[in-house]
């Protein structure tokens, strides 16, 4: 049948299993925007800003494992795209975000709202493509989604002038789609999980460190078997939590940074690092010299670039992490009396963790009436649904998230990992909240980051996304205040917002519901409530103003060189 | 240590770019580069010649086949490889210097392709080794310009790239 390129691009849409998008009208747009009146197998979500759009398909991404899509106009609101292009990048989400552009004919004439996205995405996304003939539109659809979802997932970026949309031909969608430069490895070398298990077999202190391609590439499940089967103790980075359950024994929780003390001393004394879809990122690793050094390293991923990276590898396996798993819980059960042996020599390395569990445990004391944020985390925990979704900013209240919430399922936990995106978590509880309209999600801010999308209220508020939104507010960039006190002499440079904001008339404008406790014997009451109350609700925790994130290795120095708490 | 890296990509607009891109990006060095398109028309080979550590040329490596348009990558070893690079010079010809000009250019069988009375021009294909030599024992007599293409490379034997 033959159609206009606009509807081709919903109909390519539709063929991808895509129900929501989240887009902003515009001038190079307003073709697509036309069609999309009278589409109705796709749900259109009008976010405030580009920005909150994308990071709305992402939330939307990382909560549903499907590839999210956004959409922009030309020139000003393909820039505002960036940020949330890069944060996708930066953790690998499965996007498509469809941008406009100014007709082929003007492309380089610095025309009106003309930028050059391809060039500008070109290194904060997998692959980008302009459609310059409307014959090649389904073909480039068709690959977008398919380089967006598989191998290392990423976001992908098509550019579409004005004229393309107009343009008419006949529309097929192909079956499937082969590209001669992208073959990603699936299966793992056999022989490589061959020598892995043997290295298994010859451990005495083994740790799993898992980062997020666990959960991006669905091998929760395996992942957890393999675990307990092997009886070895499991860290997470920050994008990895929720792939291993916090309340099972054999949890070390987050390391890194902001890890527990156990984690970090795991990693610093084991003899086997077994990495999962980790990238030894240097907010993991801390000082490389000093990391993991008496620990030979298997490191599973899907993308070979992440493999000798920053660190040595021993023994590397490129593969689907699932798949790679799936293939080493073959040769890892009860059969193997190799394995059987060494796991009664893990005992004793177990005491050794428990006892560093026991010496350091993460903890905070809370006392008089002042509301301690990790008090907040914690109460959220309890009185929120076994699977919400929580979806956090960047700075202290998301490491505290991540310390604090204990995470047990894939997947409810949205977080700015690498990019470390502030302005992040709104967006992206209400991407998950379109995903899920029946579940629970929990948006928790810092006052900081808050404001970078408070816009987005009145997307939440109009589209009936009944997001609870959380802020900690300190009054403070907490983070980086946190630092200053301890790396420059309290020089609180900027970090103080001084301005007193009534975040309950704010949220009341927007036509939602703004709740505010000011003492710790509020704090269930305020949760209750919130959770309770119909619509978008905005509660504001005013907490300890100079609390910090402990425990805390510096910039620089080695896990074991952490600032505890006291 | 320095790599001659050939990368067999797609022969279509914008892919240079991501080539380069990367390069940048990355801080990764680039000594010299050329492309041009292949017997396959659909193909262009870009040869770069870059340097670094076991480490960092792997990453080059793996981080070029990472690219969706990018088909190959071929991290040449010396042995096994043939890398010839052209050079046009411009060389200062006066009365005392033009016969030394032609002899230094007979010596590396270059070709004189431009001559006026006051110069030389001359066009040189070789090793990068040889081709440099050239260019040190004219550089004394003056140079007045010169363009290289910098090293294309293709490996020995009977084999093409698909094997």
């Amino acid at each position: 049948m033959k159609m206009n390129g606009a509807r081709i691009v919903l109909e390519c849409l539709k063929r991808e299993g895509v129900d929501t998008i989240f887009g902003y009208p515009g001038g190079t747009v307003i073709n697509l925007y036309d069609e999309l009146f009278s589409f109705k197998e796709i749900r259109h979500i009008l976010p405030r800003h580009e920005q909150a759009g994308v990071h709305a398909a992402d939330g939307y991404a990382r909560a549903t494992g499907k590839v999210g899509v956004a959409l922009a106009t030309s020139g000003p609101g393909a820039t505002n795209t960036i940020t949330g292009i890069a944060t996708a990048y930066m953790d690998s989400i499965p996007m498509v975000i469809l941008t406009g552009q100014v007709p082929t004919a003007l492309i380089g004439n610095d025309a009106f709202q003309e930028a050059d996205i391809i060039g500008i995405t070109r290194p904060c996304t997998k692959h980008n493509f302009l459609v310059k003939d409307v014959k090649d539109l389904a073909v480039i659809m068709k690959k977008a989604f398919y380089i967006a979802r598989t191998g290392r997932p990423g976001p992908v970026v098509v550019d579409l002038p004005k004229d393309i949309q107009i343009a008419q031909t006949e529309f097929e969608y192909p079956e499937t789609v082969d590209i001669r430069g992208y073959k990603p490895t699936v299966e793992g070398h056999p022989r490589q999980i061959e020598k892995a298990v043997a290295m298994i077999a010859q451990a005495k202190k083994p740790v799993i460190y898992v980062g997020g391609g666990v959960i991006l590439g669905n091998a929760s499940e395996e992942l957890t078997t393999l675990a307990k089967q092997l009886d070895i103790p499991v860290t997470t980075t920050l994008m990895g939590l929720g792939s291993f359950p916090e309340d099972h024994p054999l949890s070390l929780g987050l390391l890194g940074m902001h890890g527990t003390y156990y984690a970090n001393m795991a990693v610093s004394h084991c003899d086997l690092l077994i990495a999962v879809a980790a990238r030894f990122d240097d907010r993991v690793t801390g000082k490389i010299a000093s990391f993991a050094p008496h620990a030979k390293i298997i490191h599973l991923d899907v993308d070979p670039t992440s493999i000798k990276k920053n660190v040595r590898v021993d023994l590397p396996i490129v593969g689907d992490v699932r798949e790679v798993l799936t293939q080493m819980l073959k040769v890892t059960d009860a059969k193997n009396k190799d394995l059987a042996a060494a796991k009664e020599g893990f005992a004793s390395w177990k005491a050794e963790i428990d006892e560093w569990k026991s010496k350091h445990p993460i903890t905070y004391r809370q006392t008089g009436s002042t509301i301690k944020p990790q008090y907040v985390i914690q109460r959220l925990r309890a009185l929120s649904d076994p699977d919400a979704i929580v979806a956090t900013d960047v700075g202290q209240h998301q490491m505290w998230t991540a310390q604090f919430f204990g995470f047990t399922i894939p997947r409810t936990l949205l977080s700015s990992g690498g990019l470390g995106t502030m302005g992040f978590g709104l967006p992206a509880a209400m991407g998950a909240q379109a995903a899920f309209p029946g579940r629970q999600v929990i948006a928790i801010c810092g006052d900081g980051g808050f404001q970078m999308n408070m816009q987005e209220l009145a997307t939440m508020v109009q589209n009936r996304l009944d997001v609870k939104i959380v802020i900690l507010n300190n009054n403070f960039l907490g983070m980086v205040r946190q630092w200053q006190e301890l790396f420059f002499d309290k020089r609180y440079s900027s970090t103080c917002m001084e301005l007193p904001i009534d975040f309950i008339k704010l949220a009341e404008a927007f036509g939602a519901v703004g709740l505010r406790a000011t003492k710790v014997d509020e704090v269930d009451e305020v949760i209750t409530k919130g959770f309770a109350t119909k619509g978008p609700v905005l509660m504001e925790f005013k907490v300890a103003r100079e609390e910090k994130v402990l425990p805390m290795v510096p910039a620089g120095a080695s896990l074991t060189e952490m600032v505890l708490a006291s | 240590m320095r790599h001659t890296i050939a990368v067999l990509v797609e022969n279509e607009f914008g892919v240079l770019s991501r080539v380069v891109g990367l390069f940048s990006g990355r801080g990764f060095n680039i000594d010299s580069l050329t492309v041009a398109p292949t017997n396959d028309e659909s193909l262009s080979r870009i040869t770069v010649v870059t340097r670094g550590d076991e480490q960092i040329i792997e990453q080059i490596t793996k981080q070029l086949n990472k690219l969706i348009d990018v088909i190959k990558v071929i991290d040449f070893e010396a042995e096994n490889a043939i890398e010839r690079e052209m050079v046009l010079v411009k060389v200062n010809a006066e009365e005392q210097s033009r016969a030394e000009v032609l002899r230094i250019a007979d010596i590396f069988r270059a070709k004189v392709i431009d001559v006026t009375p006051k110069s030389y021009t001359l066009e040189a294909t070789g090793t990068p080794a040889k081709v440099s030599a050239m260019i040190e024992l004219l550089r004394p007599l003056g140079l007045k310009e010169l363009v290289s293409t910098g090293p294309v490379v293709i490996g020995r034997g009977a084999k093409g790239w698909k094997g």
